[in-house]
């Protein structure tokens, strides 16, 4: 049952990337059927929301849903952008969308246009990702040439261009409107909401957008069908995601699994733990999910609902597996520094906290913690979550809060003993 | 004092850059609405940074602001704002390693004390000869090939320290 939706041409193909191996697994058919039969708008959207697809950049909000929000016969321009800013720690599947199966992420996007209204689309891919641009930039180049882009697309009077913009190294962009601002030739600073981007969006039009896995999963859904998409998944979570998973394993990389998998199955598809090391924790979600502990993880699905009752995120399905050795005072420090060097600087709580949250820790991972710090952590993060304009804050506060919640005696360790209960010594400032 | 954008001194566009790098930024404005051609100053800053051995100078950040017709503050914005953009010079092979948990995970530690060990330099540095520099990065999203380095546009995985000193030494 793996390999449904975003993977599903590749274990067939040498170069699923090219237009014509993509068209020989049926690329581009959904779309052609949609263009040549003039299927409603309306019922394009109605099959997405009754695919139960959720916004796969990690808010997990239903994608069928943001779409109605548009209303196709509102004059003006409209903007389908999809959001290929991959930059959260752990996350690396959309790249490879954009370097194994990028026609399918245009033929979504072309159908997503079409649903709305929207005759232009930009897909927003981070800056370091040039090798997966260039591919990218190769595909929009043979679909204008076959006129799945462009104007009057097959004879349809449809017309849709679609362009790439590159970012330029700022892990904020991923959030959306911040992204929108980047396109607009501006420093990524997310707008207060609402206005939401289906009312002001891109260039103050109305605008769609959303990950680069979720407009993947477009063509499959309109193929098979709304109910075929959520049936693959499990209640309120519909579908097949895939999963980016990283550490110290045997065989890390990405894999496409229904929505409900077992983690355990996801571990074994890994390979297990690499060098005889002992599973000790996970991050399920991305960097910004509250840590598991490792135990408890093997017994939980990998389903939006399941994760959240642990106490954490599905988010973006980047499973960072930790193992015996590493020491988690010395984890969130990095993680903490991650956001304070990524913090647009906007809103104080985040700016200030972020600072404050990498400082404390820090001090702990370099011995010179004191008793009242795990205190204070807890009060800045309550000084940070819920009192920014984006989520940014609140995804410096989250890894913070978890690995307080299980994993006190580590930094308890350190304020005592000034050194790490396990493994590695401190991450910066020595060595 | 220079005085910046000041339309009576304002030069015809064509003065500002070669046609090959007019070409180029063009390219991009044509990407966006009419009105939107500030949309295109981060992929003119990127080309002018390539064009420049890969850093910026506020003198060509104020030719984008007047290519891009926005005023030069604004540029500056865009050029310090994302961590792509150098505003120092670099060395001819920019080395960006990731430290971001994956990567930490997989023991980066040692690839970052080898590098720093071989080119003799720190982070934010270039070596004497101006061959390479050294930057910590944030997650390149490239976690299954932990741990990783970007060096120009092109992505090195799995490395090891046998594995960087091969790379290196392949290097113009």
């Amino acid at each position: 049952m793996a390999n449904e939706v975003c993977f599903r041409t590749l274990e067939y193909l040498k170069q699923p990337w090219e237009l014509e191996e993509y068209k020989s697994r049926g690329g581009y058919e959904v779309l052609t059927h949609i263009l040549k039969n003039k299927v409603g708008p309306s019922e394009v959207v109605e099959t997405m929301k009754a695919s139960g697809l959720r916004g796969r950049g990690g808010a997990g909000f239903p994608t069928g849903l943001k779409w109605s929000f548009i209303s196709r016969n509102a004059p003006g321009q409209k903007y389908v952008v999809c959001n290929s800013d991959e930059g959260e720690p752990g996350t690396f599947k959309d790249r490879d969308i954009l370097r194994y199966n990028p026609h399918q992420l245009i033929e979504g996007m072309v159908i997503a246009g079409y649903a709305i209204g929207a005759t232009v689309g930009y897909n927003y891919i981070r800056g370091e990702f040039w090798e997966e641009y260039e591919r990218f930039e190769a595909a929009l180049e043979q679909a204008r040439a076959a006129g799945f882009l462009g104007d009057n697309l097959l004879g349809s009077g449809f017309d849709f261009q679609l362009h790439s913009h590159l970012g330029g190294g700022a892990y904020v962009c991923g959030e959306e409107t911040a992204l929108l601002e980047s396109i607009e030739g501006k420093k990524g600073q997310p707008r207060f909401k609402p206005p939401f981007p289906a009312h002001f969006g891109l260039y103050g039009r109305p605008t769609i957008i959303n990950n680069t896995e979720s407009l993947s999963s477009v063509p499959v859904i309109l193929k098979e069908g709304g109910e075929w998409f959520k049936e693959l998944g499990v209640e309120n979570s519909g579908g097949s995601k895939l999963f980016s998973i990283s550490g110290n394993i045997n065989n890390p990389g990405v894999f496409e699994v229904p929505l409900g998998t077992p983690f355990s199955e996801l571990f074994e598809l890994v390979g297990g733990m690499k060098d005889g090391r002992k599973l000790k924790a996970v991050i399920p979600g991305g960097c910004s999910s509250p840590v598991i502990p490792g135990e408890q993880m093997m017994d939980l699905t990998m389903d939006y609902d399941a994760i959240q009752k642990a106490g954490s995120m599905l988010g973006s399905g980047a499973i960072v597996i930790i193992d015996d050795q590493q020491c988690m005072v010395k984890m969130l420090d990095r993680m903490s520094y991650f956001y304070h060097e990524e913090s647009c600087g906007q809103c104080t709580p985040c700016r200030e906290g972020t600072g404050w949250l990498w400082r404390v820790v820090n001090r702990i991972e370099n011995g010179k913690g004191r008793q009242e710090d795990l205190d204070l952590l807890e009060s800045v993060c309550g000084k940070i979550a819920g009192r920014t304009v984006c989520a940014l804050g609140d995804a410096a506060a989250m890894p913070v809060r978890g690995m307080l919640k299980y994993f006190q005696e580590e930094f308890q360790y350190h304020i005592d003993h000034k050194r790490c209960m396990v493994g590695a010594g401190p991450t910066k400032g020595l060595g | 004092m220079k005085i910046l954008n000041n339309p009576l001194q304002a030069r015809n566009k064509e003065e500002i850059f070669s046609e090959e790098i007019r070409q180029d930024i063009d390219c991009w404005i044509a990407k966006y609405p009419p009105e939107w051609k500030q949309s295109a100053v981060m992929a003119a800053l990127r080309i002018m940074q390539d064009d420049n051995g890969g850093w910026l100078t506020t003198e060509l950040m104020d030719d984008v602001a007047e290519y891009l017709d926005m005023s030069p503050i604004h540029v500056y914005e865009v050029a310090t704002f994302y961590s792509m953009y150098e505003l120092k010079p670099v060395g001819k092979h920019k080395i960006c390693i990731c430290t971001n948990i994956a990567c930490m995970i997989n023991d980066s530690d040692s690839i970052v004390k080898h590098l720093k060990k071989k080119l003799e330099i720190g982070f934010g540095e270039v070596t004497e000869d101006g061959r390479f520099s050294l930057k910590e990065v944030e997650c390149l999203g490239a976690c299954g090939g932990a741990p990783m380095f970007q060096i120009g546009r092109k992505y090195y995985e799995n490395l090891t320290p046998q594995v960087v000193d091969s790379i290196l030494d392949g290097l113009e």
